[in-house]
């Protein structure tokens, strides 16, 4: 997938002009942290089994190499293919070689993050088969020929109208007069087309939340069940899984299905669970002929033994975007490639460069919360700003922020001054804003101000209320 | 090849090479003991409770369970359920020896075609291998009895369950599985009815798969009733 990244600002800029974006931010924002926040109410060890969920990725993660393999053992025991791909390239052609070797002409997918990653269906479409998303929100997306704007809901960006726009232009066999009373009869319509595609596929890609060693299955989470239906009818099916996948045994995938679905959309559990081991046996009355496993780094061994190491335990759930201030506020497209949020910020510059993607871990407040409700315990801020010291050393930040940062770094040196400065900024700013308690624009600070007023300080500095509590303690 | 380029890369990553021997002992053992790790407490409670867990849980999902005394009840309650619900009598079923030793003809007008489902069955009968009480979630693995296109193709899921095989968390499912069928090709874990919140995220029933689960819990467990 081309990236825009690198033109993170103007993305932004359009974002925050874009009413009907702002429209679809507004209305979901406070959705998905009550939802969380209500299942994890409900299991009174979901803070233990955070720390489980991270023990268990850390374990694995020390043990790559050989849970892969036992895995892929496992894979071919129960009649299954795996093909190891380092690069995109290498998984597009793998793709492409097993449908042609079946002469598909049409491929079904489950929504896949790494297919986006990969441009799958570009690369299928350039050879001539057709690819068909049934993910709703990944079907029209593929309509309107956009990409997803968030990992788990792809196109909650969208409203009503916009789904109803597309569905006339796109179904011009069905009534043009044909009235969308409500969300179920745009369901219902999706839902009566993609039944067709379904049964005529010949292949099904699926993406793969989790790998099993042990067993040596694969294994998705969806609500639709599109999923199900892409992989158990086609004669053949694909699952595109990254390395960072693979989890030891059964009682891990379970340890880590408790944390996804109430991260994600506040579910207990996503309606359908599935766990796929190899092709079709005798006596069986369905499922595919053919099982592939597409396994691919594409950049993950890089931060293998690196500060970003900790990134790899990441299940994909999107608490992090969904309780972001910035992703809520700028959208996900503006992050330029597939990954948005948090998780994006940190994951982008590890896959794409960052001389591409030095903006994203920059477009942080830091707040933490992303950290705080992260399934696997990652630690985020601190990743991006380990990524905001690579971006320093390589001298990739721009000549006025290095400007500043020295300036600040030569009074941060000086303890003394430093706390003089700011006292005298302080009690300066407290004063001139004291009437109305905050700045509609302020000289060297209109960044900051075009977008929102800035507080103003209340006219004592961090240090000396620390410094006054303190003696007042004793 | 590519196999070995990203194992090595993994490798170089990690500081070493391949695993010494006793190192790699020590994962298989965890691979072949596979360690429970913590359990929510919610589904450690005495049977009756655990079978009212699991009814209360897929209601919560959007589900529905009909109760019954014993599988010769089952045609009966499949009966009233179609009626109710205006639905069709003619319904394919799973080739299990459970299901195909029911008494159909004993309601008029039920006409069950034993096998996997098409693309045009509206209702679709299964045999359930396993209730988790923890969370309402049905285990149906793929058997020759059991074929998967039952779950999903129909606009209505029907299940029979017996109550003795609903156990209170995920891992004691497993252990059924592993014990009894190893691990088939393919195992859904099922939590209500289909569903998509991608249109304006507003929850919608009936995406892709089934609009209705109705499970029907046949009571052949004594300690169960309560």
């Amino acid at each position: 997938m081309h990236a825009t990244s690198p033109a993170f600002k103007a993305n932004v800029t359009g974002a925050l002009a874009d009413a009907g974006l702002q429209k679809a931010l507004t209305f979901t924002r406070p959705r998905f942290p009550e939802r969380r926040a209500a299942a994890v109410a409900a299991l009174p060890e979901f803070e233990r089994l955070r720390d489980i969920g991270r023990d268990i990725k850390n374990h694995t993660l020390a043990n790559l190499d050989f849970y892969l393999e036992t895995w892929a053992d496992n894979v071919e025991k129960s009649g299954g293919h795996v093909h190891w791909c380092s690069t995109a390239d290498d998984a597009r052609a793998a793709v492409l070689a097993i449908c042609e070797k079946v002469g598909a002409k049409t491929v079904t997918k489950g929504k896949s993050m790494i297919s986006e990653e990969l441009g799958i269906n570009e690369h299928l479409e350039q050879h001539g088969i057709a690819p068909v998303e049934t993910d709703l929100g990944e079907y029209i997306l593929q309509l309107r020929g956009e990409g997803p704007s968030h990992i788990i809901a792809p196109a909650f960006h969208l409203n009503r109208e916009d789904w109803e726009e597309s569905f006339r232009k796109s179904h011009t066999d069905l009534p043009a007069d044909r009235v969308f009373g409500e969300r179920r009869d745009i369901l219902v319509e999706a839902r009566t087309i993609l039944r067709e595609k379904f049964l005529a596929a010949d292949v099904g890609i699926t993406g793969a939340n989790f790998l099993i060693a042990e067993t040596g299955s694969s294994v998705i989470v969806t609500n639709e069940g599109n999923g199900d239906l892409t992989q158990t009818l086609p004669r053949v099916h694909i699952v595109l899984a990254s390395i960072e996948k693979v989890v030891p045994t059964l009682e891990d995938a379970t340890s880590m299905l408790r944390l996804l679905a109430r991260s994600a959309t506040g579910q207990d559990f996503s309606v359908y669970t599935t766990f796929s081991t190899g092709a079709r046996r005798p006596g069986d009355l369905d499922g595919p002929d053919e099982y592939h496993v597409v396994l691919i780094d594409n950049g993950r061994t890089g931060m293998i033994g690196t500060e970003f190491q900790d990134m790899l335990r990441c299940i994909r759930c999107s608490a992090c975007m969904n309780h972001c201030p910035v992703y809520f506020t700028v959208g996900g497209h503006s992050y330029g490639w597939v990954y948005p949020g948090p998780m994006g910020s940190v994951l982008t510059p590890g896959l794409i460069g960052v001389d591409k993607a030095g903006h994203l871990p920059n477009a942080s407040t830091f707040c933490g919360k992303c950290e705080s409700v992260c399934p696997v315990k990652i630690p985020l801020p601190k990743l991006m700003r380990h990524w905001r010291e690579r971006e320093f050393e390589r001298h990739l930040t721009p000549g006025a922020m290095r400007t500043n940062l020295a300036i600040w770094g030569w009074f941060a040196r000086r303890p003394g001054l430093y706390r003089t400065a700011t006292r005298l900024a302080a009690w300066g700013l407290g004063l001139l804003g004291r009437k109305r308690g905050r700045f509609a624009s302020l000289p060297l600070a209109s960044g900051w101000t075009e977008g929102r007023d800035l507080p103003a300080p209340e006219g004592e500095t961090f240090f000396a209320r620390y410094a006054r509590e303190q003696r007042n303690k004793v | 090849m590519s196999r070995a380029e990203i194992l090595g890369a993994i490798r170089r990553g990690l500081r070493r090479g391949a695993l010494p021997d006793d190192q790699a002992m020590a994962l298989r053992a965890r691979l072949a003991g596979h360690p429970r790790h913590l359990v929510p407490a919610r589904s450690q409670v005495a049977r009756p409770a655990q079978i009212a867990l699991f009814i209360a849980n897929v209601e919560k999902e959007f589900g529905t369970v009909a109760r019954v005394a014993s599988l010769d009840d089952v045609p009966a309650a499949v009966g009233d359920y179609l009626a109710a619900a205006n639905l069709p009598t003619d319904f394919a079923m799973a080739p299990h020896p459970d299901l195909l030793g029911l008494n159909w003809a004993s309601r008029p007008m039920l006409t069950p075609r034993v096998g996997r489902a098409q693309g045009t069955d509206l209702v679709c009968l299964t045999q359930g291998y396993a209730g988790i009480a923890e969370t309402g979630t049905l285990m149906l693995p793929a058997t020759p009895e059991r074929p998967t296109t039952l779950n999903l193709l129909g606009d209505v899921a029907l299940v029979v369950l017996k109550a003795t095989r609903i156990v209170g968390p995920y891992e004691a499912a497993w252990d059924l599985l592993r014990q009894e069928l190893g691990m088939p090709r393919n195992v859904m874990l099922v939590t209500g009815p289909s569903r998509s919140a991608d249109i304006e995220s507003t929850l919608e029933l009936g995406a892709h798969g089934p609009r209705n689960l109705h499970i029907v819990l046949v009571d052949d467990d004594p300690t169960a009733i309560g």
